[in-house]
């Protein structure tokens, strides 16, 4: 390293002060840059009506108006939304966990004329845009008296479970050892066996990372309730509710009631988050790097 | 052993692979059911919809190639396709390039990375419509978050939400919140490097500008092409920022690809049509990809692995 004065800038990057003050002050911007709409959400979820027009704003209301939380939640049936949400999640959860292991296993551990074809399909689906079939599946779901029920939401995810579930499971199933399976075949144990006792307890951690994936999925959805529950409130889920929250005030538009409404429904999802950190950083990396 | 042991209790198929195709078939089958009746089935319908003028109450009327004149007469249409490319130009090129920098910046800070990862990874897995609820209120033109931010270093107030101009730099300041997703994926890919490419790159004499060019870029370029395909893809499907926050405005600056879909589809109920459309989409993605592969595809490095 030379110590003399830095002149160009790939000479200044070398500098080991430079590089260093550099680095941190870009990360600190940018985290600050990054934190700042959720306290401003925060902030003005504590203020009054009136109070959210103060120009310029004040970032600590005083005093906080905790009772916004409490007003957004009843001014909606927001504990109906709720229970709506999690019948969809449970049901969701459990077709894509089971549907999505079983087909991995197929592809992972079991040789077979076409699999590689049905693999590439596979691959090709995760990279198809699903909103494409949006407009003939609602037809032909409406066809079929599906509308205004939870079944369009849920049902296609007991086949296949996502094809990019499919796909993660897949590589986790790869990485198991083969001779795993060899005593259970010798003791003529049949394939589903293999796959529901021997496989799918050793596929937890690759299990909870789809898990996780399909509660942020499904919380977050707002295509699927909008097309298939916005005609019957009483079917809403937190998402559908919160967007038709914005226009629950005649004329009116309560940010305060809005912003408390939302941060209740991120809070769920960061919580899920820190408790499951690990998990979502692998299914980054198993989805980023071997895609 | 495990074929008789097999074989004494399946006594058909007869030959050991025909059964292991037939148990292939059987695990995967939910995904060939599901791809059949959930995707080719649907795709199908809509190509038969494309030459019909139906509103889901009459009964279809054949108007063959009637759908598609009247799509090349549109001035919607145009204006969607127009909308969309300019979000997916300047969104995803701006958010790869910015997601790689910082990405590149956190893994040189070891110690304090997962305190940053997270920090920059939370605002992408926000809710969708929370986020249109937040950002409709950080846009707003006299009490917002961000023009609060402009007035107080001294630069005039914009209206984000009601110039037609600006609607779309604050929809891709949105989405630029949210570049942790890329991030969090090229983070995963610079930790893959192994540090002794770098140490030889140092012994060769080359800088931090030096090993990034001739050892980060290639190393990671698998990792960005990826990126910058599902960027792409995503880009061209976005709908609910510019459904809740804009309604397609002001003067249809905000008029998404996928919002016009559902516009026709699901208030106009002019089902042929928006099967057309949802099928343009399909084709113009598919075609964009096919490019991206041939052209970009090329400079992408991959590395042997012996194993």
């Amino acid at each position: 390293m030379s110590a003399t004065t830095p002149t160009t800038a790939s000479q200044l990057l070398d500098n080991e002060r430079f590089w260093r003050i550099f680095v941190w002050t870009v990360l600190l911007a940018g985290a600050v840059v990054m934190i700042l709409p959720f306290l401003w959400l925060l902030s003005s979820s504590l203020k009054t009506e009136l109070g959210v027009f103060r120009y310029p704003p004040e970032w600590i209301p005083d005093p906080p108006q905790f009772s916004n939380y409490f007003d957004a939640w009843t001014t909606r049936p927001f504990a109906l939304y709720l229970r709506n949400t999690i019948v969809i999640l449970l049901l969701n959860e459990i077709a894509v966990l089971v549907s999505a292991s079983f087909c991995a296993y197929g592809f992972a551990r079991i040789d077979f004329p076409g699999r590689n074809i049905w693999f590439a399909i596979l691959l090709a689906t995760v990279m198809l845009p699903g909103i494409v079939t949006m407009i003939p599946q609602f037809v032909i779901f409406s066809r079929i008296g599906w509308v205004n029920t939870i079944l369009p939401l849920t049902v296609p995810f007991f086949f296949g479970g996502g094809a990019f579930n499919i796909f993660l499971l897949r590589q986790f199933f790869r990485t198991l050892p083969a001779e795993l399976a060899d005593a259970a075949y010798i003791d003529g144990a049949s394939e589903i066996t293999i796959y529901w006792r021997i496989m799918l307890p050793l596929a937890k951690p690759a299990l909870a990372t789809i898990a996780i994936f399909t509660f942020i999925g499904t919380w977050n959805d707002f295509m699927g309730p909008l097309l298939y529950l916005a005609k019957d409130p009483s079917k809403f889920t937190v998402a559908l509710g919160l967007a038709m929250f914005r226009t629950a005030f005649a004329g009116r538009t309560r940010w305060d009631l809005l912003m408390a409404a939302s941060t209740m429904m991120i809070i769920p999802v960061i919580f899920v988050f820190f408790v499951a950190q690990r998990y979502f950083i692998q299914g980054i990396a198993i989805s980023g790097l071997k895609g | 052993m495990a074929v008789e042991a097999q074989g004494t209790r399946l006594p058909w198929p007869r030959t050991r692979r025909a059964r292991r195709a037939l148990t292939g078939y059987f695990f995967i089958s939910p995904f060939i059911l599901g791809f059949f009746l959930f995707f080719v089935g649907p795709a199908l319908v809509a190509a038969w919809l494309t030459m019909f003028d139906w509103n889901m109450i009459r009964p279809p009327f054949f108007i063959g190639l009637g759908n598609i004149k009247k799509m090349f007469a549109d001035d919607l249409f145009y204006q969607s396709l127009k909308v969309t490319a300019y979000f997916s130009l300047v969104s995803v090129p701006v958010g790869l390039v910015l997601s790689f920098f910082l990405a590149l910046l956190m893994n040189f800070k070891t110690r304090s990375i997962a305190v940053f990862r997270t920090i920059f990874y939370l605002p992408s897995i926000v809710p969708a419509v929370a986020n249109a609820v937040l950002w409709s209120f950080v846009l707003n033109t006299e009490f917002g978050l961000l023009n609060a931010l402009l007035d107080s270093i001294g630069l005039p107030k914009i209206a984000w939400l009601q110039e037609p101009e600006w609607a779309m730099p604050a929809m891709i300041l949105m989405s630029l919140w949210a570049l942790g997703a890329t991030m969090v994926i090229y983070l995963a890919g610079l930790q893959g490097i192994p540090q002794s490419l770098y140490e030889a790159a140092e012994i060769d004499g080359a800088g931090r500008w030096a090993s990034l060019i001739n050892v980060t870029i290639p190393l990671m370029s698998p990792v960005i092409f990826f990126n910058l395909i599902i960027g792409i893809i995503g880009s061209f499907q976005i709908f609910t920022a510019g459904f809740l926050i804009t309604n397609g405005g002001p003067q249809h600056a905000t008029l998404f690809y996928v919002l016009y879909i559902y516009r026709n589809g699901l208030q106009y109920f002019d089902m042929g049509y928006a099967s057309l459309l949802a099928w343009v989409l399909f084709f113009l993605i598919f075609a964009l990809t096919l490019l991206v592969f041939k052209y970009v595809g090329r400079y992408v490095y991959y590395e042997d692995v012996g194993s």
